[in-house]
């Protein structure tokens, strides 16, 4: 669980991140990049024939529904779902205290959760050009048939493994690890740069 | 190269990282017998054609996938969770059994 801090969480990010319009926005700004700082973000895996009773277990701490298949996800705005590999799930929720939530209902004969609050880094980029600019970082199909709304995918950009939920039609959350968040929000602001991106 | 992950979709090789030959069975460990050890870390096939392989998905979904190659083409004929099993491509021993048979 993240630890209440007073007045604002440390970020990262905060050295690079400058709030305002960047880079060739003269003809409009295409990308918008925030942080999201979500409360929790937890991580279950279910064991071999499991998964059904883990999937349960996420519709009853959060109240989301999973749909079928491999990185199918779901999100609410307030809290996101999605699988990332056979029987293992992100969970991330605006409010603290949801591996406390889980480890009442994820049994040990059902699975493991791993709360990952301080260990990763959410940053969203939003906008037209979202697909654009991350169909630079990652070889993966971005458009909307192969990667809809809600769905996640688990991917890497030069060794930095990230984990990917399409949240809109334009818009992307990432989990990135902590420790390479800054680096990795500045190749992102790089790359954005072009079509002219605002940091919120 | 892509490699068609059962889970996440055609990849590019840069995600996976190679596990060695899957035509190989590791003896059990407390086994005395040196013939079967020597053959396990040094014996290979070395197959001008298909090829079982082990691979780890490890800039993604991190699963173990017995992979079928070929070795002269690269053609990938056969990917499936080594959990399991689905999909063309004995590995292990009976792999390596049939292989010589034909051999």
């Amino acid at each position: 669980m993240v630890e209440p801090q007073s007045p604002e969480p440390l970020s990262p990010l905060e050295p690079e991140f400058h709030v305002g319009s960047h880079g060739n926005f003269e003809h409009g700004v295409e990308i918008i990049l925030t942080e999201t700082r979500p409360g929790s973000i937890v991580q279950l895996a279910a064991w071999p024939g499991e998964e059904k009773k883990l999937i349960a277990a996420i519709r009853t701490v959060t109240g989301l529904a999973l749909p079928d298949g491999a990185g199918g996800g779901v999100s609410d705005g307030v809290k996101s779902v999605f699988g990332f590999a056979p029987g293992k799930f992100t969970v991330a929720d605006e409010a603290e205290g949801l591996a406390a939530a889980f480890a009442k209902v994820v049994t040990p004969a059902i699975g493991t959760v791993t709360d990952l609050s301080h260990g990763r880094t959410a940053i969203r980029i939003a906008g037209p050009k979202a697909e654009w600019v991350l169909a630079k970082f990652f070889a993966i199909d971005f458009s909307l048939p192969a990667f809809p709304v809600g769905a996640g995918r688990s991917t890497a950009h030069h060794d930095v493994f990230a984990q990917i939920q399409r949240t809109s039609a334009d818009q992307f959350d990432i989990y990135v690890f902590r420790s390479f968040a800054r680096s990795f929000w500045k190749a992102l602001c790089h790359a954005s740069e072009e079509v002219g991106y605002e940091v919120q | 190269m892509l490699i068609t992950c059962p889970y996440c979709g055609p990849r590019d090789v840069i995600e996976f990282t190679y596990q060695g030959d899957g035509n190989r069975e590791r003896p059990d460990p407390a086994s005395q017998n040196f013939e079967a050890w020597n053959a396990y870390v040094y014996d290979r096939l070395n197959p001008a054609g298909d090829h079982n392989e082990i691979w780890q998905h490890s800039g993604g979904c991190r699963t173990h996938l017995k992979v079928v190659r070929n070795t002269l083409t690269h053609e990938i004929s056969s990917v499936a969770f080594m959990r399991g099993d689905h999909g063309r491509g004995d590995h292990g021993s009976a792999a390596r059994r049939k292989a010589e048979d034909k051999s």
